[in-house]
């Protein structure tokens, strides 16, 4: 078959369309975002029209797609590691209920937090709610495991999670295409209940979910992706879970007869290989990208078996994502090294673009708060964030989508004034209106600003829904006409903007103001694209 | 063949272009690839970089063990230095001379170019002067990547015809105007070698 170079993200998502999927829903998130994209730009979707539109938030995505799949077609769901948690409820519901048509849930985890505010290992999620769970180790077992994840979500009728991680979305590397494989048709579930958790179903079903976990360790799907190699000493074994297997591989390539190894990319664990490995081994040493997991496990809370190296012994780091040089460590082999970062390079954090409607709705925003002192600016997940770093240091929280609106809220019940949410406009439509709700409902003393650069901006300019709908929304939601203010960010209108900001922190109630300036980045790639059609 | 290279410098600045260049010329190569990107919050003005492996054989790794790359192609100065940890011994360093100034602390440019001079095999070139004289003051990293391009271990012409793939879309005029690039950028990194 064809040969690609593809994303770790843009192979599963190539993988998806050669494997019928019907439906593609997401939030964009880092690392996660260009399976989406990928969709979106593919010709062999649009040809056959495959669901591709962003949703308003991971819930949302997820419920979709469980839609979907009751009405028996493939869908896929993507979202980063934090979404996993927007998503959570319906996740792990869709366990319960299982599924019609094949459903794979995408949760791209990013260790070393490169742009998350933590790194959760969403293998944990795929225990939790026992389902089956894979963690490729390369974009070739990325794009190879869709196709089998599809199968075995069918078979069992559960949702399947696709766990990667950073290095792993956003590396590329070459990938052999399958044949495609046609869409399912629409049917619906045999049994018309299947999708109806009532608590006398749902306990029968809970039973069933227990049962068919036992079971999925003898699948062959899940089965062919966790392989043991005998080595020929044996002193140490190592067992590899993911992407730890390729950093494993970088360093034993030549020596790798001298070790048992098993590799592990599919859950529940292979308690048998683990057994098999463990008996014939004076030691073991756990790779795991991510947390301690598997080494949790295998420890247990007794730890008196076999000497067990790992993340848990601080043999490996308890923190942050693999590389070469810690696995090298861990095995006890040399680690070369260039030269040391001369002193005199300094750090290069990210800030905003020149031209960037957040920088100046800041400034203002700055002159506004001074009268009041530090502490008073709650903020939200997005570019706006960078106004954390000199020279704004403008805000005082950073939790989650929309935490801004209802942490502003908690302080000025606790009788913090004012109190200041700010808020981008595609974080506010994906969990910022129900908070407003609250703040509306109990007339709390709150101002929310929108900062609205009409884009999903982090994430590369997606469209972000609250375009065009923002005043219409707080008005819905029952902010008074007259306290919804909007701004243009510009320079010139620093002095003005300050004054609006300041006369609305000073109502007793709750104020929005919407600071419209479009971002620089969808402008100029949006000016691009309008001279090259002319 | 193995050619392990670092490709650095700041969002924005274009070496996901580079890394796709070299990209294409390896599939038409027939070799194999790894290439780690850096997607997200950083591309907002703060250091990116590109690990960009290739070889004969299988890769297993995508990122490169540290001392280990062969090569660090930079567009911007100080990021050059930012990853000689992971420089082999006899590995080049090619960068561009023009400091992307951005931060409040930015080195003495002077500093710079001597802590690069230090690096055994070095080539500093005025990527963005070279750039406007052949007529596109936009192409300064197809500069960097043709003066970067006698250390990769492929034909040259392959080179071009992925930087003609890559802005075919964009019109005879921009693939001209890069490819002239890339060639005196390579000219004048072969000038400075001898």
């Amino acid at each position: 078959m064809k040969k690609l170079l593809l994303l770790g993200d843009e192979a599963i998502a190539q993988a998806a369309l050669d494997a019928g999927l019907s439906g593609m829903y997401a939030y964009p998130g880092t690392p996660s975002t260009e399976i989406m994209e990928f969709i979106q730009n593919s010709k062999d979707a649009a040809g056959r029209n495959v669901h591709r539109q962003w949703s308003s938030n991971e819930k949302t995505a997820m419920e979709a797609a469980l839609g979907m799949s009751y009405a028996g077609k493939r869908a896929m769901v993507a979202m980063k590691h934090v979404g996993l948690n927007v998503a959570a409820d319906s996740f792990i519901n869709s366990a319960m209920t299982g599924v019609n048509g094949g459903l794979i849930v995408v949760s791209a985890d990013d260790p070393s937090m490169h742009s998350s505010q933590n790194e959760q290992d969403s293998r944990f999620y795929g225990k939790f709610s026992l389902v089956p769970c894979f963690e490729p180790s390369n974009q070739q077992e990325a794009y190879d495991m869709v196709f089998d994840a599809f199968e075995v979500s069918e078979k069992y009728k559960l949702p399947v999670l696709l766990r990667i991680t950073t290095r792993l979305a956003h590396s590329r590397a070459n990938i052999h295409q399958k044949a495609h494989i046609p869409e399912k048709i629409l049917s619906l579930p045999a049994d018309p209940l299947q999708f109806v958790l009532l608590p006398a179903i749902a306990r029968k079903k809970y039973k069933s979910l227990l049962s068919s976990y036992e079971s999925l360790r003898y699948e062959n799907r899940i089965s062919k992706y966790n392989n043991f190699k005998d080595g020929n000493r044996r002193a140490l074994g190592i067992i590899a879970c993911g992407i730890a297997y390729n950093y494993l591989l970088e360093n034993i390539e030549e020596t790798i007869n001298d070790f048992p190894v098993l590799k592990i990319s599919a859950y529940p664990f292979p308690s048998d290989l683990i057994k098999d490995i463990t008996g014939r081994c004076e030691e073991i040493l756990i790779l795991e990208e991510g947390a301690p997991l598997l080494e949790e496990s295998v420890r247990g809370i007794l730890d008196d078996g076999i000497k067990i190296y790992g993340r848990l012994d601080g043999t490996v780091p308890r923190d942050g994502e693999l590389n070469p040089a810690i696995v090298a460590k861990a095995i006890g082999l040399p680690v070369s090294y260039g030269k040391d970062v001369p002193s005199i390079v300094k750090m290069r954090p990210p800030s905003f673009c020149n031209g960037c409607g957040h920088s100046d709705m800041f400034n203002s925003l700055n002159e506004a708060v001074k009268p009041y002192g530090q502490g008073h600016v709650f903020s939200d997940i997005g570019c706006y964030t960078l106004a954390a770093l000199p020279p704004y240091n403008s805000i005082n929280s950073c939790v989650d989508m929309g935490a801004s609106v209802t942490m502003a809220i908690g302080a000025a019940d606790a009788g913090l004034f004012p109190s200041i949410a700010v808020i981008g406009d595609s974080t506010f439509t994906h969990s910022g209106m129900t908070g407003l709700l609250d703040a509306v409902d109990k007339n709390s003393s709150v101002t929310i600003i929108i900062s609205d650069n009409s884009t999903t901006g982090m994430t590369g300019g997606q469209k972000s829904k609250a375009t065009g709908r923002l005043e219409q929304i707080c008005e819905g939601i029952g902010v008074l006409r007259e306290h919804i203010r909007v701004i243009v960010p510009l320079r010139k209108n620093h002095a003005a903007n300050a004054l609006i900001m300041k006369a609305e922190f000073e109502y007793k109630g709750v104020s929005v103001i919407i600071a419209l300036r479009e971002c620089i980045q969808t402008a100029t790639k949006r000016k691009r694209s309008e001279t090259s059609v002319e | 063949m193995k050619n392990d290279i670092i490709i650095s410098g700041v969002g924005g600045q274009g070496i996901l272009s580079i890394a796709a260049s070299i990209g294409l010329a390896a599939v038409a190569n027939d070799l194999f690839l790894k290439q780690a990107e850096v997607h997200g919050m950083s591309q907002r003005g703060g250091d990116v970089q590109s690990h960009l492996r290739l070889s004969d054989k299988k890769i297993s790794s995508d990122l490169i063990p540290y001392g280990e790359a062969n090569l660090i192609i930079s567009v911007e100065p100080m990021e050059s230095l930012r990853y000689l940890p992971w420089l082999s011994a006899d590995g080049w360093l090619v960068t561009n001379s023009n400091p992307f100034i951005n931060i409040p602390d930015y080195p003495a440019i002077d500093e710079i170019l001597k802590e690069i001079k230090k690096v055994k095999n070095h080539i500093i070139i005025d990527a963005d002067g070279i750039a406007k004289n052949s007529g596109s003051s936009r192409s300064g990293n197809m500069v960097i990547l043709g003066a970067a391009s006698p250390f990769i271990d492929m034909p040259f012409q392959s080179l071009e015809n992925a930087v003609r793939e890559l802005f075919s879309r964009k019109g005879e005029e921009v693939v001209q105007a890069n490819l002239k690039a890339l060639k005196a950028g390579r000219e004048r990194s072969i000038a400075l070698k001898v």
